[in-house]
């Protein structure tokens, strides 16, 4: 890579977790390892492209908040996704839009307000050295990250970024109609899978017409779901390899959406994938908010996606 | 394809098929999918993006910006037609996994032993005089889920999994064996361990295993061990029942 280094930013503090995050670690999985990067595609994307960033950038994926971080040079950001109350030297910082930062300011992140994770990208993008092809951290694999180990964000820190050509940069905005309100009622676009048969009817019925509560078992790996007992007559299948958004439903009935740090390969039955959108929606949800399921068909989600990533390319 | 049964196609999203082509773990299956898995990647091209090899299945992730799922499932069905099993992956390479079997690093021996009214020695005899051929890679980087294991030693997994499995732990677990290559959560029955680094990010191609990799756990006492760089720091009998 022929791109410089330079500094970008100091960590005052981390806060609960920040993780460096491009698009994901691919073409290693048949190495058992995961695919990484952001929860929130869509968030992620649309920081990026704020601050001219090409896809893939590396940016920060901050959950929960409390990441205080001064800028050591000045620099071109931009958060978006959830709304975790974040301040440039105390002011309020708008979301889903550029900005501009000084050296020595100090950006920081409060408490969740809408939403549950938030995506900062700086102009050329975080500088990491790629592992296995990707910067996306993953702590359980030791993967990624500013260091390579797959550790999150720690005090003391510092994040350097790849210098921009870039000069005299716009401000950019993302559309409203681009900026969820994740606080309101989710529904999750799903495509029903080759297992769904296996499911009873009553259970398919509810599956689709049931409020299910996001549970606080919930981290980058999956989510649980909590509602009414779904029955499949498969208990158990020879394990095999599990794509991004697979609704897995173990014995108990409680079905766990699948998402980036998922094991690669596993053995419960699956009630189908949610879109890759509808997984990143998921992903916005605090502990005790209703989402639903919708059944969609692939034709529609296809078009959906592709117009999403087309958007970005 | 005489000893392939009908191979489906299923939907695993909008980015990936799962192709099914046996519906029990079998040696032979290894053949067919080490062949499946390389004409993939020649039909596919730069439009594959993931290839998730398993006991029965392949998983194969897409770009969908590339192709479209009904793109890439006319090329599958074209290449399953004519598809022949890779008799080179029926070899295998041989990998020697040094390991030493002992209860302060494998602290649930004693109780393998207790359940197939087997000794100890018996026991590490019986897991070390066999050959497993690797199955699957998954669940961490560079595990292997390897078999079959002799009848007699066959376990459940642990009631509550261990929360540190130490790296380079041998593990039992129903007719499987595996050695954990990075500390990590895990509810399989502890043996021994390898010196063996599993996965290596410095070593081309990562993972010292492979899919059709066959596998031979050779034991070494503490000194030899140690001499290969093993960590003889004990297990934690934590979550053990």
């Amino acid at each position: 890579m022929m791109a410089e280094k330079r500094s970008g930013f100091f960590v005052k503090r981390a806060g609960p977790l920040a993780l460096l995050q491009d698009a994901g670690r691919f073409g290693v999985r048949q190495l058992g390892v995961t695919q990484g990067g952001p929860v929130d595609l869509h968030a992620w994307a649309w920081a990026n492209q704020l601050v001219g960033n090409a896809w893939g950038a590396a940016a920060l994926e901050i959950t929960f908040g409390g990441l205080q971080l001064v800028a050591e040079q000045d620099l071109t950001v931009a958060v978006a996704g959830a709304d975790l109350s974040a301040t440039l030297d105390d002011s309020p910082l708008p979301l889903w839009r550029t900005a501009s930062v000084r050296k020595g300011q100090r950006l920081a992140f409060g408490s969740p307000a809408n939403g549950l994770r938030a995506y900062l990208a700086v102009a050329g993008g975080f500088a990491a050295e790629p592992v296995l092809g990707s910067v996306a951290c993953v702590a359980r694999e030791g993967l990624g990250g500013f260091d390579g180990r797959g550790s999150r964000l720690a005090e003391g820190d510092s994040l350097p970024v790849w210098k921009t050509s870039g000069s005299g940069r716009e401000t950019r905005e993302a559309p409203d109609n681009e900026r969820p309100d994740y606080r309101a009622t989710a529904q999750l676009a799903l495509l029903p899978g080759a297992q769904v048969g296996a499911f009873t009817g009553r259970s398919l019925y509810v599956a689709f017409n049931s409020e299910w509560r996001v549970d606080d078992r919930a981290d980058r790996m999956g989510i649980r779901l909590t509602g009414p007992t779904l029955r499949c007559r498969i208990e158990s299948l020879i394990s095999e390899g599990i794509s991004l958004g697979a609704i897995q439903v173990p014995p108990d009935g409680q079905p766990i959406a699948l998402l980036n740090d998922r094991q690669t390969i596993g053995g419960y039955p699956r009630l189908g994938n949610l879109t890759p959108l509808a997984a990143s929606r998921l992903a916005q949800c605090m502990p005790g908010q209703v989402v639903t399921l919708k059944a969609v068909a692939i034709e529609h989600a296809l078009d959906e996606h592709r117009r999403f990533l087309r958007r970005f390319g | 394809m005489s000893d392939c049964p009908q191979p489906r196609l299923e939907p695993a999203g909008l980015d990936a098929w799962m192709v099914r082509l046996f519906d029990s773990i079998e040696e032979r299956n290894l053949v067919w999918l080490t062949a499946l898995a390389k004409q993939c990647e020649q039909a596919l091209g730069s439009a594959l993006v993931d290839l998730v090899p398993s006991y029965t299945t392949l998983l194969v992730v897409f770009d969908p910006l590339r192709l479209t799922p009904g793109e890439v499932r006319q090329r599958l069905i074209e290449l399953l037609a004519g598809l022949t099993p890779d008799e080179a992956a029926a070899e295998g390479m041989l990998r020697e996994l040094p390991t030493w079997y002992d209860p302060s690093v494998g602290p649930d021996l004693s109780r393998v032993a207790e359940r197939s009214s087997l000794s100890v020695e018996a026991v590490i005899e019986a897991h070390a005089n066999r050959e497993y051929r690797v199955f699957a890679l998954g669940f961490a980087p560079g595990f292997g889920f390897m078999g079959l294991l002799d009848e007699r030693l066959e376990c459940p997994r642990l009631e509550t999994p261990r929360r540190k499995v130490p790296a380079g732990s041998v593990a039992l677990a129903g007719r499987q064996t595996a050695a954990y290559p990075v500390v990590t959560p895990g509810g399989w029955n502890l043996v021994g361990r390898t010196s063996a680094r599993l996965f290596d990010r410095d070593r081309e191609g990562f993972s010292l295993l492979r899919v059709g990799d066959r596998v031979r756990f050779v034991p070494v006492d503490k000194a030899e061990f140690e001499q290969q760089g093993g960590d003889t720091t004990p297990a934690v009998s934590e979550g053990a029942s």
